[in-house]
């Protein structure tokens, strides 16, 4: 089953086109690394996919759904982690999860083992994300991400801001994902840091795919 | 009728989302306590600064009571409506919501609604404000009641809108008001003129002024939910 199917999509941040005629397939259960430089269009990729922005030209399809007309229906099943982290600053670690889980309709008390998968200590749960540091805000994203559970994971450079006992945590969660059964679409601009994790490594330059390698 | 369950279901779903973003908005609001502790004092500050214009005439300050109220509603509005925009910018909150399938309607219901109570917490001190400096006194509280819930919901309703609208603007701050102040005028003028009755300013038929007021709020509100979504959704 093909997870991701673009032919030709075009995306437009204003009237820069950060995807150009990008053309990608994606089967189920496959881990994909993405990498090239700042400015390939790898975050633009990701954000598409999860149905952020809106396709200008060519065709474009995730989890069966068609990105000109479903959006909604794709960020329903997707998890994001991108450069932002979607946290509300004034809220803390544990009541931005409980937010997120009752908006997504999922289970709020698996929150305390979604922020325990991530290293996220009991004292850390009680501070406002405002006030965390940018790696404490990437697990506590992709805490949210894991009470998901999504049948694709797309993740805009995981391991920024990492320290190394977080990123092996990132790194095992990455791999649990990839074993039980879902699709992972992670980027990264260093990809020696992430080219453990995935099968395949597809470059992207000036919003195109250019390479394709297994 | 087949499909009327379903549609049901999603309405309160709808609601359901709506309550949980106006606590979320609320909780973050009363963790600021930038209501209370500045805004108060603000909408205090400039109704006593009205009086000083007017030269403390207490019987100028009866007949203008009611505009000058409604007036500092309005400012109280940008600073809410800004605020509240504000917590869904930073570090791009609002995907958050987008991601876990919330409606942008939603969204704007229970962004508007926090407004709202926000906004009726200022005005209960601005009541009692303007009865104690002005001088006024209350004919019907009834009228004074309802035109207080009608025009706090159509200023919050296009509050919300209009800071979602200038959001992305980098002269955000200067825009909203120069934006917010035409859309809510026929609001300012229904809720001023059933003011004007309820509080026996001047003759005027209030509860005329207030059936007005009650649709351009609805007006308000329904444009807002409408418009919301693609304001919400990212270039």
């Amino acid at each position: 089953m093909t997870v991701i199917r673009l032919r030709g999509a075009v995306v437009l941040l204003g009237r820069y086109p950060a995807l150009a005629s990008m053309d990608l397939e994606v089967k189920a259960q496959e881990t994909v690394l993405v990498q090239g430089p700042n400015g390939a269009g790898k975050s633009t990729l990701l954000g598409l996919c999860a149905g952020l922005h809106p396709l200008r030209a060519g065709t474009a399809a995730v989890l069966g759904h068609d990105l000109a007309a479903e959006r909604p229906a794709v960020r329903g099943r997707v998890g994001l982690l991108g450069h932002d982290t979607a946290l509300y600053d004034d809220l803390t670690v544990t009541e931005n999860l409980e937010l997120w889980a009752k908006a997504a309709r999922l289970p709020v008390a698996e929150v305390p083992e979604a922020l325990d998968r991530l290293g996220l200590s009991a004292r850390l749960r009680t501070v406002s994300a405002g006030r965390l540091s940018a790696g404490q805000r990437r697990r506590t994203a992709l805490a949210a991400i894991a009470l998901r559970r999504p049948e694709l994971w797309l993740l805009d450079e995981p391991h920024a801001g990492l320290d190394r006992p977080a990123r092996r945590i990132v790194d095992e969660l990455i791999a649990e994902a990839a074993a039980s059964g879902a699709t992972v679409v992670l980027s990264s601009h260093e990809p020696g840091r992430a080219a453990g994790l995935a099968a395949r490594t597809v470059t992207l330059t000036g919003g195109m795919a250019t390479a394709d390698a297994a | 009728m087949p499909g009327q369950a379903p549609r049901r279901s999603r309405i309160l779903e709808t609601w359901r989302d709506a309550g949980l973003v106006a606590g979320k908005d609320l909780r973050v609001e009363w963790r600021s306590r930038a209501t209370l502790g500045l805004v108060v004092p603000f909408a205090g500050l400039v109704l006593i600064l009205f009086g000083f214009a007017l030269d403390a005439d207490r019987p100028t300050l009866r007949l203008a009571a009611p505009g000058l109220f409604w007036l500092t509603a309005l400012f109280v509005t940008v600073v809410a409506a800004q605020r509240s925009a504000a917590a869904e910018a930073a570090d791009s909150a609002r995907r958050m919501l987008l991601l876990a399938g919330v409606s942008p309607g939603a969204v704007f219901a229970g962004k508007a609604a926090a407004v709202a109570v926000q906004l009726l917490a200022v005005e209960a001190v601005m009541v009692a404000g303007v009865l104690v400096f002005y001088g006024v006194r209350v004919e019907s509280v009834p009228l004074l009641a309802a035109t207080g819930l009608a025009a706090t919901a159509g200023l919050a309703s296009a509050g919300t809108l209009m800071a979602a609208l200038v959001a992305g603007s980098r002269a955000r701050e200067t825009v909203l008001p120069v934006l917010l102040m035409p859309v809510a005028a026929p609001v300012l003028i229904g809720a001023a003129r059933a003011f004007d009755a309820a509080l026996g300013s001047a003759a005027a038929d209030g509860w005329r002024w207030l059936s007005l007021l009650a649709v351009f709020s609805v007006v308000n509100f329904v444009l807002g939910a409408g418009a919301y979504g693609p304001l919400a959704e990212e270039a």
